[in-house]
């Protein structure tokens, strides 16, 4: 992958400032290392950082086509484009380079704007139509990768990461309220909002398309589901063998690189799947690469070294201790750009660090299976949850929800009763398309009990309701496991796993990832299918489970999905507290950026100093609070410099 | 009642889930899980309290609403308990 950047002018005469698009490419050398370049022309300057991955000699971008009136600023991968390619010749178009970068200039021009729907990858691109004087902004389906805009006061910027676009010295960075209270309710700002007050992210599917002066916005893919009674079912062999081919040539076509592959491990169902495909495929042995604690509620290392014997791979790990997450926040945090609410990305940009020490450029992960086939527990949940509010005054029926959560420290506390009061939210809604969410929203809400009533006035609605007022005309006839499924695709998966948690990471050490399971040919079978096909009962994955029977071991197999996590307060708490951590909670700090209350923030870092056992709020409080205390440093003060 | 009995409830739950001293915060008879102000880990920092602090065990049959869902309740749990010791 690689990194854009870019000045569009209204001005049609005018001329980008070429060392403000250097020192936008410079901000985001991390993401493209092997190379830069630039292209500037009356009213655009495009410039880019290269990560080389195919056709290591000829890629350099921007490049254009023929007569050199189609340009790209590229980022991404189009795994099909070898197919597209051999039509494009067939049609008459003459290539210079061997790589995909050239295959959509030239599909552009044979298919004007459909021509998005024809590539199998993840990209986000700027291309440059000059005689129409057009530029788009194009980002793929799921929103593996980033691209952010901005307005300014002659034309419009735009880059793969915010910070490219405070290089260019013609923004300030400044918190949108109602993003961090979004934060506080899904985790993420829900796009095309960002953390930062006037800049845009380029939805996942959509197109940003400017013109004659005018911006709009023209979502060209999103996630469906059929109405409700109008699933594919069928005999399930048929549908596993077709899991199967769709997930082998999914991973097959990912392998596309003129650099070496490696993979994640992380000893569960979907990357164990994912490595044992292409195991099959690499004849070399297979690199992976693996994570693991000090605390046994969050190591799985047993489980990777079933899989790495299993398979024979070369595994390269990584031990994380609390010192190395609370040493490295400062740094996940620069690269996140966001508040988080966990810090499981810090332990992935040690990883990826690992992977590039290694030598290897290219990982498979196998994030997205559980978005697409059905894994998470909140799916469960809310089954339950549906199946409960059918008879709210059973008591039996939410104990059901105790055999959710055998990873939590489950105690004779969680009675019926109380698993009523935590679940039991919104059990007279039914129908409510946030009725798998609720429980959730609610918990994660409780974080702004530490906003100043300063902050809180600048506040404009409700987060949920905005959302709400965003939803697809037609998901009332979808199958609430569809709801919910779509919720999380829509907030948690783009904004903060593939965002915080994946591109960013990786980047952060100009490493690429690739996620088989968010092929969108595996994604519109997935979602053809009745739900019953992908949980049976309570089980989670099953098609993929059964699917994957002749390759995986039965231990993994069969393994109950386990989150992965990272140590969250006590990372910072147990040991010797950094020195950043007191001084950017402490109630000075705290007091000037603004967004928290500083009594109520001293409680809670008091609290969590003396408790043996932290709170999952508490947790998420402390985590979302120092991050953002982190964010505002280093970019509303700081101006993103590293 | 005891008021010190309620108030030293009403102290522990106030620094440690709304971070605040203020009593203002908390009526005694606030339902803990109906206004969200603990979740699952927090029953358990209550039962604790209640057991090291205040010197009174919960068995699991008691770990109900009836008895932990509000100020007044977890007083009156408690000095129930206690008389019966």
């Amino acid at each position: 992958m690689c990194g854009l950047a870019g000045i569009h002018l209204d001005a049609p005469g005018a001329t980008a400032d070429p060392a403000a698009l250097k020192r936008m490419v410079a901000a985001i050398r991390h993401r493209g290392p092997d190379g830069s370049g630039f292209h500037v022309e009356p009213g655009l300057g495009l410039g880019h950082a290269r990560l080389s991955i195919i056709d290591l000699a000829g890629g350099a971008q921007p490049l254009c086509n023929e007569d050199e009136t189609i340009w790209i600023s590229y980022n991404g991968e189009v795994f099909n484009y070898v197919e597209l390619r051999r039509m494009l010749e067939q049609r008459g178009h003459q290539f210079r380079t061997s790589t995909d970068t050239e295959v959509i200039v030239h599909l552009y021009e044979e298919r004007g704007d459909d021509f998005v729907h024809e590539l199998n990858g993840q990209f986000a691109f700027a291309l440059w139509d000059r005689p129409r004087r057009r530029l788009l902004l194009v980002r793929d389906r799921a929103g593996i990768l980033p691209l952010y805009y901005a307005r300014v006061r002659n034309g419009l910027l735009f880059a793969s990461e915010v910070k490219a676009l405070l290089a260019s010295r013609e923004i300030d960075a400044a918190l949108d309220p109602d993003a961090l209270d979004e934060t506080f309710t899904f985790w993420a700002p829900l796009a095309p909002r960002t953390l930062f007050k006037g800049v845009s992210q380029v939805c996942p599917g959509e197109m940003v398309v400017l013109q004659d002066g005018r911006l709009e916005r023209r979502p060209w893919w999103r996630w469906q589901f059929p109405a409700d009674g109008q699933h594919r079912t069928g005999p399930e062999p048929g549908l596993q063998q077709e899991l199967h081919a769709l997930l082998a040539d999914a991973t097959q076509v990912r392998l596309r690189a003129d650099v070496p592959v490696g993979a994640y491990l992380s000893g569960g169902l979907d990357s164990s799947a994912l490595v044992a495909l292409l195991n099959r495929s690499v004849p070399e042995t297979l690199r992976t690469f693996s994570i693991g604690f000090d605390d046994a509620g969050l190591d799985e290392t047993e489980h990777q070294q079933c899989m790495v014997g299993h398979l024979r791979t070369e595994n390269f790990r990584i031990h994380c201790s609390l010192a190395d997450v609370a040493t490295g926040f400062p740094a996940t945090i620069f690269h996140t750009e966001s508040t988080v609410l966990r810090t499981a990305p810090a332990p992935m940009r040690l990883l990826s660090g690992l992977v590039h020490q290694s030598g290897i450029k290219v990982v498979l992960t196998g994030e997205g299976a559980d978005e697409v086939l059905g894994g998470y527990d909140i799916f469960k949940e809310s089954k339950v949850r549906q199946f409960w509010a059918r008879h709210p005054d059973s008591a039996w029926r939410p104990g059901l929800l105790k055999r959710l959560y055998p990873y939590l420290d489950l105690t004779s506390a969680q009675s019926a009763a109380y698993l009523k009061e935590f679940f039991g939210v919104g059990l007279d809604r039914p129908g409510d398309p946030f009725f798998s969410h609720l429980p959730r929203w609610a918990t994660t809400a409780q974080c702004k009990l530490f906003y100043s009533e300063e902050f809180r006035r600048r506040l404009d609605g409700s987060a949920t309701e905005r959302l709400r007022a965003t939803l697809p005309d037609d998901i009332g006839r979808w199958h609430p496991f569809n709801r919910s499924e779509y919720l999380e695709a829509r907030t948690l998966l783009p904004s903060y796993l593939l965002s915080s948690q994946g591109d960013r990471m990786l980047m952060a050490n100009s490493v690429e990832g690739r996620f088989p399971f968010l092929d969108h040919r595996l994604i519109a079978f997935a979602n053809s299918l009745h739900p019953r096909h992908k949980m049976r009962v309570l089980r989670e994955k099953h098609l993929l489970r059964e699917a994957m029977r002749a390759d995986l071991p039965d231990a993994i197999r069969r393994r109950h999905k386990q989150p992965y996590r990272a140590p969250d307060a006590a990372a910072f708490l147990q040991g010797p507290t950094p020195d950043y951590v007191k001084q950017l909670l402490g109630s000075e700090c705290i007091g000037r950026y603004g967004y928290f209350d500083p009594d109520k923030v001293g409680r809670l870092v008091a609290k969590l100093q003396r408790a043996r056992v932290h709170a999952a709020r508490d947790n998420m409080a402390f985590v979302g609070i120092l991050s953002t205390q982190l964010w505002h440093r280093q970019f509303v003060e700081g101006r993103g410099v590293a | 009642m005891s008021d010190d009995l309620r108030q030293r409830i009403q102290r522990f739950i106030l620094e440690n889930y709304l971070f605040t001293s203020d009593p203002g915060a908390l009526a005694p008879d606030a339902s803990l899980l109906g206004r969200g102000i603990v979740d699952s880990t927090g029953m358990l920092e209550i039962i604790m309290f209640i057991e090291e602090q205040l010197g009174v065990t919960v068995a699991d049959a008691e770990m109900v609403p009836e008895n932990l869902d509000s100020v007044e309740r977890i007083a009156a749990f408690v000095e129930a308990k206690r008389g019966r010791t």
